[in-house]
């Protein structure tokens, strides 16, 4: 690769061919301030539009301004990234892109953790000098995601996720000019579309146009509530990445402060989604062996890969894209809907109260689950097996909003009897972590021998696809791991086609898997704190006395007591489901 | 934008598909297919769309956008004699404005609209290059040069 050496503002820099000035600003210390502009370097997503023209910098020689996110530095270029005239240019810009903006700041979700406000603050806006018209266009609100298009500011990073990373293809601009926004195909509301609620685009969206659908004043309630006893489960990704949302670095664990916090605001037993992640293993594990074994013996009737089904917008991804396919995926229930399940049955059962007085409240990095537990398939006479859930991001605000000194809480155990896990069921929350943990479960049960070891490195990794064979006690187990719905659609065409390799597949929705969800708190476009996230899973993994989920006692416990085995019929009725046809095209037509 | 709901029937399935196949089924081409589908069927309501996109491989979400965006598409379908008003510089100037008025009044439609009879439907577009007659109308082929407001009940009269 040749260099070439360009000066920006007095400072000689040498870059390689093709380097755009904003990154070589940035090599020497110089950020140029950018709005529309993403760049998750460690997933391969590079957003830059040029449409914003806030990074606009004065070059010699050069008529106009020029976006530095998008313009390829050449031969002896001479920058300069705050003169007057760039100065000035990028005020009006923002002035300008402000005067179609609402300016209800004070009450809007975003505040505080908003692009578009910091840039306003960084700019030193203190007036908007153009008025006129705004564009205005009407709310939608779905189980998971309200879109309030009056604050977009067309920076087409929702696109930029739905199309090219998740190959979702809901989100689309539309119209042109002042009457341009970004909707679903024939501007219908999001719940008419094939939006799988995997919340990438909220994760992205530098305003408050897009955001998630608010649960925390019916928590509030419902925890105020005495005839209700109210439990929690929480999401083994939540607890690597609460703690930034307090200043934290990314990465630090909190699980024993988040555990005393949830106990403070008043929920009855604090559980454990690992809990219920160590049982999708009994069942997941029971069924890949059970169909592995079948294949093995020359049962033309079973499919394989086997292909996980914990994350509800890959679930519904495959329901609305890959509808031939929907006897493929492992039938187990995600462990959201397995902790409901056993808790409005077997715990309503051990504390003799209606499964109508417990609430069962999950915390969820994650936008889909709160479509996931309004499918009527979970739920018995119209009372929801999890009746809502919060996301990481609301729990932050609702402990602060309780008073509580997060940083200085002591650390607390997870109650008993479904708060207790193993590491496999904690490394549920990151890309790769659902096969291993099945693996660690299905080795022993398939061979009947101990694991010669617990951590599988092959399975690890930050890679869009990962692939690696685990020798299954003499049989090569091929096994697959895609995150992102675009690297999912590509092994699942693989599928489609019949030339899959793999016996085994792990998909998950979001970048990393839900360590990056879009429930968590925003990582801004650095991609940096995805990784330290993971990171954190594997240590709280190796820090716990159990590795193996069926060695967790409360696992026992439970087939012992009220499932039987693993796959029994009990187990089908309340930890397995059914996927349904979501092809066929329902759009509603004909309105203004 | 407005739309109609259609239910397309398995020949005219058949004809928008052969027109992507014409253009290779390549996502390229979506603008010259989307041309060729509304020259066939006259306007591109979204059940078109929907084949177009599955013939395509993209998004139906991606083909609206396009037809959204370029005031040739229409997803209504235009009257029988779809009239044009030009509002070039030129035109406009000389009083087009007045004239789509008056086409307005007269027919009872908005722009973009379409007589309940289905007879005509009214639109504006930009320039068609015969300044010196401005203001111009086009009805279906036939152009119409200095039309003035007041003539323009003379002009439908033709089309009774």
């Amino acid at each position: 690769m040749s260099t070439i050496n360009i000066t920006i503002d007095n400072k000689s820099v040498q870059v390689e061919k093709g380097t755009t000035i904003l990154k070589a600003a940035q090599k020497v210390g110089i950020h140029i301030p950018t709005l529309c502009y993403m760049h998750l370097e460690d997933l391969n997503i590079e957003h830059k539009p040029a449409g914003c023209r806030i990074c606009v910098v004065e070059v010699a020689g050069r008529r106009n301004l020029a976006p530095a996110c998008a313009t390829e530095c050449t031969e002896g270029m001479v920058i300069n990234t705050h003169s007057l005239r760039v100065l000035n240019a990028r005020k009006t810009v923002m002035e300008l892109i402000l005067s179609d903006h609402p300016t209800d700041c004070l009450v809007c979700a975003k505040s505080g953790n908003c692009d578009l406000q910091a840039m306003a603050h960084q700019l030193g806006i203190r007036k908007i000098h153009y008025q006129g018209e705004q564009s205005t266009y009407r709310e939608d609100t779905s189980p998971a995601i309200i879109r309030d298009m009056d604050k977009c500011i067309m920076c087409r990073r929702c696109e930029t996720m739905c199309n090219d990373f998740q190959t979702v293809g809901v989100l689309s601009a539309v119209n042109r000019g002042f009457m341009a926004v970004v909707a679903p195909a024939f501007e219908q509301n999001l719940d008419h579309s094939p939006c799988t609620y995997c919340g990438q685009c909220v994760a992205v969206c530098p305003t408050g146009a897009l955001t998630e659908v608010d649960h925390t004043n019916q928590l509030i309630r419902t925890l105020a509530d005495p005839t209700k006893t109210v439990i929690v489960q929480t999401a083994p990704a939540v607890r690597a990445a609460l703690g930034e949302e307090f200043g934290l670095p990314a990465g630090t664990l909190v699980t024993g402060k988040l555990v005393a916090a949830l106990r403070q605001l008043g929920f009855d037993y604090v559980f454990d989604t690992d809990w219920a992640a160590d049982l999708t293993i009994m069942e997941e594990g029971t069924e890949l062996l059970d169909r592995l074994t079948r294949y093995l013996n020359g049962d033309k009737s079973v499919t394989l890969p086997i292909l996980t089904s914990c994350c509800p917008a890959w679930v519904k991804f495959f329901e609305h894209q890959f509808p031939d396919l929907i006897d493929v995926p492992s039938t187990a229930r995600s462990p959201q809907q397995m902790f409901g399940s056993i808790a409005k049955t077997y715990f309503a059962q051990m504390l003799g109260i209606d499964r109508k007085n417990l609430v069962v409240v999950s915390i969820m990095p994650c936008l889909a689950k709160k479509y996931e537990c309004t499918r009527p398939e979970f739920s018995v006479d119209g009372n929801p097996d999890v009746d809502f859930s919060i996301s990481t991001r609301e729990l932050a605000n609702l402990i602060k909003q309780s008073n509580i000194d997060f940083l200085s809480l002591p650390d607390e155990d997870f109650d008993d009897p479904l708060g207790e896990s193993s590491g496999a069921g904690v490394i549920f929350g990151t890309t790769g972590g659902v096969i291993e943990a099945a693996v660690r479960t299905a080795y022993e049960i398939y061979s009947n021998k101990p694991l010669p070891r617990i951590d599988f490195h092959e399975l690890r990794g930050l890679d869009g696809i990962r692939h690696a064979t685990i020798d299954f006690n003499g049989l090569p187990l091929n096994i697959g791991i895609a995150h992102g719905l675009g690297n999912a659609r590509k092994l699942l065409e693989e599928v489609r086609a019949g030339k899959s390799q793999y016996h085994a597949i792990e998909i998950m929705a979001c970048p990393g898997g839900c360590i990056g969800g879009g429930g968590q708190p925003l990582h801004h476009g650095d991609s940096s704190i995805i990784k330290a996230r993971q990171k954190a899973i594997y240590l709280e993994d190796s820090n716990k006395p159990i590795r193996k989920s069926h060695e967790n006692p409360y696992i026992q416990k439970v087939y012992h007591e009220f499932l039987g085995k693993p796959m029994s019929e009990k187990a089908h009725h309340l930890l397995h489901t059914i996927y349904f046809d979501r092809s066929k095209k329902q759009f509603v037509v004909s309105h203004e | 934008m407005s739309t109609v709901k259609i239910e397309l029937k398995p020949h005219q399935v058949e004809q928008i598909k052969q027109i992507c196949k014409e253009f290779n089924n390549d996502p390229g081409e979506l603008i010259n297919v989307l041309h060729k589908v509304q020259h066939t069927f006259g306007y591109l309501p979204a059940e078109v769309q929907e084949v177009v996109a599955s013939e395509l491989n993209i998004p139906v979400a991606k083909v609206y956008g396009v037809v959204t965006f370029y005031s040739f598409f229409t997803m209504l379908p235009k009257g029988q004699y779809p009239i044009s008003v030009c509002m070039g510089t030129a035109c406009y100037v000389r009083g087009a404005e007045k004239v789509v008025e008056e086409f307005k009044n007269i027919l009872k439609i908005k722009i973009g609209e379409t007589t309940p009879d289905g007879k005509f439907s009214l639109s504006c577009l930009r320039c068609v290059g015969a300044c010196g007659l401005a203001p111009v109308v086009m009805i279906g082929d036939k152009t119409y040069g200095r039309v003035a407001p007041e003539s323009i009940k003379e002009i439908l009269q033709e089309f009774q």
